[in-house]
């Protein structure tokens, strides 16, 4: 198991125990969060403010949001915060493949939000004509809910070098640009599957899950659709066990502060879902 | 858990790592100990102390010819030294300037270099960050004075930037203006400086103490930096918000500030003050930590009431972000709000009291010492106490109705920021001079100095109390000359000069000092505090030969009162610290500087609205944070006992 390479360059002498016994990471990832719920409040306190201060071209908000999607999304997000709590754990244990899993599947699952996110304003400036500018709630939504898509943004990404991470050989061999391609080669599958994805999604809306709809969206994104795939093939390739790594219990610290900041983005969103989807119902 | 305790510390130099280890020339760690590399790559909390100071002290000057140009604007009524324009720009960016160039990195100065050491700590928590924080105050620094150099000229709608002068409408109505973007990104950057720095700092005085350093024996200028540290994190996202609103109604197109689409410019100013009363005691707290560390030691005596002088620190903090509307008396928030507000600024009032008593206290029945720190300290408690009473009179609505913009506010601020703040920082200066340069200033010179910015500094901002009261308000480049103003704008430029004076002779006998001055022994002023246990002055990169077991809140006075004792148990000490690998210190690193310059990069593009240049400069930012994971902590051991028989 690689967690015996990973604690062999452990330095046993130096028990560098903390004040409090906080590891020092944990800590700074509390005080940080403390700072960003600031962040939230001001936002969610502004969309509110100018909710209760509306302009006369403000639209038909319950006719704008689909609550069955954002719920969807809303749910997702809230599986992916179990998924990384899972994958901490495993990280603890030692166990890495478990590890990479749960990091792959709060990946994926974030995807699914942040497509969820990316369908959703597409769908409001493009049918519903809600932009930044078009009215002021057009600014405080997408300004917060925005705000809200980058630290998930960040949070794909950690988790992404976290899980490229946890191939770091043991041997010390070269590995750094084995790293950049490993990244690159996930944002690109990434871009180009979500591309193909929501072209399919609208072709269905288009033309209804037919094979016409299938062969739009085979005309219209046969690049991406090719990109996507070889890019998947090239994931499980580089993906695959081949020696031992560096990586396993001693990291289990920096996989829980990553997990601190995605249940933290997960909580913000629940409060921007009551209050900027849910409230709206009342 | 302290199975994790352990993880984020990775010893090199162990046999079995230092073998395998094969580092490709991207991750080489840099280890220049002296010249230009060693400052820029440093991870040193003494050395980034230092740049900070540097900086500080730099735009403090330039805060300082500001300050002058605005004066002499208005020595005489209906003057034309300079136009409304460069006034503008003038009484912007001198209040910006002095607020995040000059007082909080120079707070930011020492507590880098002290707190540790008053810890017993051989550096912050993450040293790396460290650096990166200190390269992006200096970024956010270019930012803002880049206006300087460009055709639309520097920052001109006043520090707050109330909405509408920030609005594109009218800012372009003179010229394609960029000023006010600069200052957008600038304060975000110094933002994202602050926060950072803060976070680390919240983190070293929490988990880095000395074993025995409980947190009611930390010394009060730790304690105060830990309350300016959160302060810092709780109250900078509240402007950050507001300027990214801002930066999205003049870049995308929204419309949070813009009245003609329904926006409240007084959102604006909520949110701001949300920020900016915390930033007032961000600017004070770390003065009176200074203070209290001075009081003590030249009043030979223990700091008077220590838990109750701690816990009003904290509690100036807690009820810092409970006044900010007393900033918008005049906006008609209504009586409820207003009495409210009222009540609670008259509330902090009393903790800030509190401290002063504590001082008298300290000085009360002391074998007083007068040198050069103890007269700036002495002269921080009276004009403090003076910026404090016209302070309590604003409290008041009504009469704050009156004195709202007027140069009565202009007196008080001056003299709490001056009197208070730049008074405590000076002194600071000169107490811990000896430790941080090992040289002594001259007692005639420093106090010299300390008279000539006294008398300056009040002949300059005491008339303003009466030039307020009779109605002259402030951000106004010109006056008639039937007012009633005449004398006193006179005599406050003549005392602007003096202060002047006083600050060259100050920086004069600084730099004469740090090349000539005489050599100190060692514990200059016989103090009582941890920092000054250091085996040399200027302390060793490792700062602590063995790492301090602390005893007592006064700990150095213990060590000297009780030598025997400590001298074996620090014999102790040392063989277990050698015997377990020796001396852990943090390796230097290129990545804090290369991140900070994709930042500063980026930022620059996104103001001229270059996009591609934009992202470019995150993509260099983003290339040094993974180099920086990358390359990991680090780190390496020195052995004293090596180092002395190579003597």
């Amino acid at each position: 198991m690689s967690t015996h390479a990973a604690t062999g360059a452990i330095d046993h002498h130096h028990d560098h125990t903390t004040t409090t016994g906080i590891p020092n990471k944990k800590l700074f990832m509390w005080a940080f969060l403390a700072s960003d719920c600031m962040f939230f409040g001001a936002l969610i306190s502004t969309h509110l403010i100018y909710r209760l201060h509306p302009t006369p071209n403000q639209p038909d908000i319950v006719g704008l949001f689909s609550l069955e999607l954002t719920s969807f999304s809303t749910f997702i997000l809230l599986m992916s915060s179990l998924l990384m709590a899972l994958a901490v754990n495993a990280c603890q244990k030692g166990s890495l493949h478990a590890t990479r899993k749960m990091l792959l599947g709060t990946i994926v699952f974030g995807l699914i939000f942040l497509t969820c996110q990316v369908y959703e304003f597409n769908h409001f400036v493009h049918e519903k004509g809600l932009t930044l500018s078009s009215s002021m709630f057009g600014s405080t939504f997408y300004t917060l809910t925005g705000t809200h898509g980058c630290h998930v943004a960040i949070g794909v990404l950690w988790l992404t070098l976290m899980y490229i991470r946890s191939f770091k050989p043991a041997d010390g061999s070269p590995w750094i640009l084995k790293s950049v391609v490993h990244l690159a080669v996930f944002a690109v599958t990434t871009v180009a599957f979500i591309k193909s994805l929501l072209s399919g999604v609208h072709a269905i809306h288009e033309f209804g899950a037919t094979s016409e709809a299938l062969s739009t969206l085979v005309h219209h994104e046969l690049p991406a659709l090719i990109v996507a795939a070889v890019g998947i093939a090239a994931l499980f390739f580089l993906g695959r066990d081949t020696k031992a790594v560096e990586f396993g219990e001693a990291n289990a610290i920096d996989v829980e502060s990553m997990g601190l900041y995605w249940h933290f983005v997960d909580i913000v969103w629940i409060v921007i879902f009551t209050a900027v989807y849910l409230l709206e119902y009342l | 858990m302290s199975a994790h305790a352990k993880t984020d510390f990775v010893g090199h130099d162990t046999p079995a790592a230092a073998t395998t280890e094969k580092r490709s020339w991207l991750l080489t760690r840099p280890t220049a100990k002296t010249g230009i590399v060693s400052w820029l790559t440093t991870v040193d909390h003494k050395k980034i102390g230092m740049l900070y100071g540097m900086f500080a002290l730099f735009f403090f000057l330039v805060g300082g010819v500001e300050a002058l140009m605005i004066r002499v604007q208005l020595a005489v009524p209906n003057n034309t030294f300079i136009s409304h324009q460069v006034y503008n720009e003038m009484f912007t960016m001198h209040a910006t300037t002095m607020i995040f160039l000059a007082v909080m990195p120079l707070s930011a100065a020492f507590f880098n270099y002290m707190m540790p050491l008053q810890i017993g700590a051989r550096d912050v928590a993450f040293p790396r960050l460290n650096g990166f924080a200190f390269w992006v105050f200096l970024a956010g620094a270019i930012v803002l004075n880049i206006g300087w150099f460009v055709k639309s000229g520097a920052p001109d709608s006043g520090w707050f930037g109330y909405a509408p002068l920030t609005s594109k409408a009218f800012s372009n109505q003179f010229a394609h203006d960029m000023s006010t973007d600069l200052w957008v990104m600038g304060l975000q950057i110094l933002g994202v400086s602050s926060v950072v720095g803060s976070l680390n700092f919240i983190v070293t005085i929490i988990n880095m103490r000395a074993p025995g350093m409980t947190m009611m024996r930390l010394p009060v200028f730790t304690w105060m930096t830990l309350v300016t540290a959160f302060l810092i994190i709780l109250s900078f996202p509240a402007i950050t918000i507001a300027l990214v609103e801002l930066m999205m109604d003049r870049s995308f197109g929204t419309s949070f500030f813009d009245v003609s689409n329904g926006g409240l410019p007084i959102l604006w100013q909520h949110l701001f003050w949300i920020f900016g009363h915390p930033e007032v005691y961000i600017l004070i707290l770390p003065a009176m930590g200074i203070v209290s560390e001075i009081l003590p030691t030249f009043s030979r005596k223990p700091l008077f009431g220590y838990p109750i002088i701690v816990f009003s620190g904290a509690t100036i903090g807690f009820l810092g972000f409970g006044v900010w509307s007393h900033h918008m008396f005049t906006t008609g928030m209504g009586t409820v709000a207003t009495a409210a507000f009222s009540l609670m600024t008259m509330a902090i009032a009393v903790p800030t009291g509190v401290k002063m008593f504590n001082w008298i206290g300290t000085l009360w029945g002391g074998h007083l010492r007068m040198s050069t720190p103890m007269m700036f300290a002495l002269g921080f408690m009276w004009m403090f106490m003076m910026g404090g009473f016209s302070g309590v009179m604003h409290s008041a609505a009504p009469a704050d109705a009156q004195q709202q913009d007027s140069y009565f506010v202009v007196a008080h601020f001056h003299y709490v920021l001056i009197g208070g703040s730049i008074f405590a920082l000076l002194a600071g200066i000169h107490y811990w001079f000896p430790l941080i340069f090992g040289r002594k200033v001259s007692e005639f010179w420093g106090k010299l100095s300390f008279w000539v910015i006294f008398v300056g500094f009040n002949t300059t901002f005491f008339p303003m109390h009466f030039l307020g009261l009779n109605g002259m308000p402030r951000r106004t480049a010109v006056y008639d000359g039937n007012m009633g103003w005449n004398d006193a704008n006179l005599i406050a430029t003549i005392g602007a000069f003096i202060l002047g004076i006083g600050v060259a002779i100050y920086f004069g006998v600084m730099l004469y000092t740090y090349f000539k001055g005489e050599k100190t022994t060692h514990d200059q002023w016989d103090a009582r505090t941890l920092e000054w246990t250091v085996p040399s002055t200027p302390p060793p990169e490792h700062n602590f030969d063995v790492i301090p077991t602390v005893h007592a809140r006064d700990a150095f006075w213990y060590e000297k009162t009780h030598q025997e004792e400590i001298s074996k148990e620090k014999a102790e000490h040392a063989k277990a610290e050698q015997d377990h690998g020796g001396i852990h210190m943090p390796s230097q690193s290129w990545f804090p500087i290369v991140s900070a310059s994709g930042l500063l990069i980026g930022a620059i593009f996104f103001v001229n609205h270059i996009m591609a240049g934009a992202i470019a400069g995150g993509a260099i930012m983003f290339l040094g944070v993974y180099l920086w994971a990358a390359e990991g902590p680090g780190g390496y051991h020195i052995h004293l006992d090596d180092k002395n028989s190579k003597h």
